[in-house]
């Protein structure tokens, strides 16, 4: 019966046998290669491909306009007795740990302020934010103006506060300019830090604080036995950026100091542009650029194993 | 049992606000500093309001030093150099119609948005094969992704100029549209990755049932719901775009190519004396676009910010 019933209905619309290409068009690897195409082909052009001739082109003596030969490690031994290379070096892992640690500090600080309940708090994060949204390299400008030598407006205010008889020589001295550049990276990296580390706040039930409370806790209490704990993750994640960042930091100490006052705030990156692009010396400049990439791995390692210890003592599922 | 420990933190801070000297004598903190006003004072608005005023203070200081006249700016004896009675539109005047800013304002912005848009669509299309189709090695490629992340620019730039000269692309626009994505592409790709994976698998099943293509699921159902994303990836990445300094440095020669970071360091700095106002001017006109973007649309930053941080 059931088959009388179907069968005239089969012999109408009869089902296709598949043909290969159908199978392929739902196939998930055939697709999802295509689908990756044009982000890979970027990736690869303009990433990889460069990544691996910056370390190749740092093994030849290329310069402007002139194709190099291989010269094995010469320009890592040039740099092992580059006096400047190595305070370059210097500036910048003094650079990263005191810009990152002020960093950190000021910008938890400020996320546990935003955290709490006050008037116009949605205006206040705001306007925290915006020194992260213009361009580094015009507050930098701003910086430059605030810092100038004869008309800085803190040389001024202090005078008139008499503090000081002489103008403060931010930019042409060496502690003072590695002060100013400091500062002006802790102050654009700080509103980062900051919402961020205020979104993962924001994840942490408030039951337990309550808890915490009925339990006699203190706020300092609270802080390190509840927030700190739950925050790690995020704060390592958070952390390894502003690292990574600052140390390869390029732009601010290009727009205020270009690596002066007698190289007092070359940082590798600096100092490799300086000697790649204005020098014309391509291959020395890659050397130093790519003499940074065994720091950031470094960096990339502590903070991911730092992350997967926490994850695995809290028992979370890693996804 | 469940709203007994709620009363009793409600009886606690009624009778802490109630008579806020117990809280100071018995040196218990309890929920008390929540209460008092003068201790709040003290944690939380004036350490809050230091803060911000430093973070803001530069903001001030660049509009302020675009609208004064030249004589104040650098007469600090006979004027008060925290205001001024007489602003001048002269600097902005002389920057939109003596210089080439408004054409550096127009490279950047031609740049930006041509980058961020090829960067978005390639990451839309990596995105959802990464979390959808689920290909064989999907999870390593998203890995690698990630890692592409971490490459920063300041270790590129130099093999990238021999690649672009290779290319012939030097001194281009399209030098900078065809870089850009390598440092939007990674970001973008895992900001949607998670936005697509809030998005129901079923909604997906029952398109597919009904004979829909991958390609119409992504056209027709994944992408106007991921529409808050896609906004938030494109805002982010033409505010990087907008803040890229090293790439648009070393690519870029002639003057009328240059994008406004690079002009305003490169062309602005020059022997005049009285070049400052005209210098804030330029950062200030060059930082506005960004900041009226932001003001727009600052829930989708932060959730964009936050949102690439978190996965």
């Amino acid at each position: 019966m059931a088959d009388i019933a179907i069968a005239p209905r089969r012999a109408k619309t009869e089902i296709r046998e598949a043909t290969a290409w159908d199978q392929l068009k739902h196939n998930p690897n055939w697709l999802g290669f295509w689908f990756m195409v044009p982000a890979l082909a970027f990736l690869i052009f303009f990433l990889a491909y460069p990544l691996g001739l910056g370390i190749w082109l740092s093994f030849t003596d290329t310069r402007i306009g002139r194709v190099g030969a291989y010269v094995g490690t010469e320009n890592y031994e040039w740099l092992w007795d580059d006096a400047i290379f190595w305070l370059s070096v210097f500036n910048t892992l003094l650079y990263t740990f005191v810009a990152s640690a002020i960093k950190f500090g000021i910008g938890l600080y400020l996320a546990l302020l935003l955290n709490e309940n006050m008037p116009f708090k949605a205006m206040l994060r705001a306007l925290v934010l915006i020194p992260f949204i213009v361009p580094t390299v015009l507050s930098a400008l701003a910086f430059w103006w605030i810092f100038d030598s004869q008309f800085s407006i803190i040389s001024w205010s202090l005078k008139q506060m008499g503090l000081i008889t002489e103008n403060i020589n931010f930019l042409g001295d060496t502690t003072w300019a590695r002060i100013c550049v400091i500062f002006a990276n802790i102050w654009r990296g700080v509103p980062f830090v900051a919402i961020t580390l205020l979104a993962g706040l924001q994840t942490v039930s408030p039951s337990l604080y309550e808890a915490a409370i009925l339990d006699g806790a203190t706020s300092w209490q609270r802080f390190r036995f509840i927030t700190y704990p739950l925050l790690t993750p995020i704060i390592a994640v958070v952390m390894t950026f502003s690292v990574l960042f600052t140390f390869t930091d390029f732009q601010l100490i290009w727009a205020m100091t270009r690596g002066g006052p007698v190289n007092a705030t070359h940082l590798m990156a600096t100092l490799s542009y300086q000697r790649a692009i204005i020098a014309g010396q391509l291959g020395e400049g890659a050397a130093i650029a790519s003499a940074m990439i065994p720091f950031l791995l470094a960096a990339i390692m502590v903070s991911w194993f730092g992350l997967q210890r926490r994850k695995w003592q809290q028992g979370e599922s890693n996804d | 049992m469940t709203d007994l420990p709620t009363s009793r933190i409600d009886l606690k801070a009624v009778l802490h606000s109630s008579a806020p000297t117990i809280a100071k004598d018995d040196h218990s903190e309890g929920m008390s500093y929540l209460q008092s006003v003068p201790r709040r004072m003290v944690t939380l608005y004036l350490p809050l309001s230091i803060i911000v005023v430093v973070l803001l203070f530069p903001f001030y200081w660049m509009g302020l030093t675009a609208i004064k006249p030249d004589e104040q700016l650098l007469d600090l004896d006979r004027y008060n150099p925290f205001w001024t009675w007489n602003p001048t539109f002269k600097h902005f005047y002389k920057l939109l119609f003596e210089s080439h800013y408004p054409m550096w304002l127009w490279n950047t912005m031609y740049v930006a948005v041509c980058a961020t848009i090829l960067s978005i669509i390639a990451s839309v299309l990596a995105a959802y094969a990464i979390v959808r189709l689920r290909y064989k090695g999907a999870n390593l490629v998203g890995g690698l992704i990630f890692l592409a992340y971490l490459v920063p620019p300041s270790i590129l730039f130099i093999p990238l100029a021999t690649v672009v000269f290779q290319y012939g692309l030097f001194d281009s626009p399209m030098a900078l549209i065809l870089t850009y994505p390598t440092i939007l592409i990674p970001f973008s790709t895992w900001l949607l990755m998670g936005y697509f994976k809030t998005i129901p698998f079923e909604l997906e099943e029952c398109a597919l049932i009904d004979g829909a293509s991958r390609w119409q699921i992504l056209i027709k159902i994944v992408l106007p719901l991921a529409i808050p994303g896609l906004i938030s990836a494109f805002i982010f990445c033409f505010t990087l775009c907008w803040n890229e300094f090293i790439y648009a440095l070393t690519f870029l020669q002639s003057t009328s190519n240059k994008t406004v970071p690079v002009a305003i360091v490169n062309e602005f700095v020059d022997g005049d004396i009285y070049r400052w106002g005209s210098l804030m001017a330029g950062a200030l006109a060059g930082s506005l676009p960004l900041v009226i973007l932001y003001a727009f649309f600052v829930e989708h930053y932060v959730s964009a910010m936050t949102g690439a941080v978190k996965e």
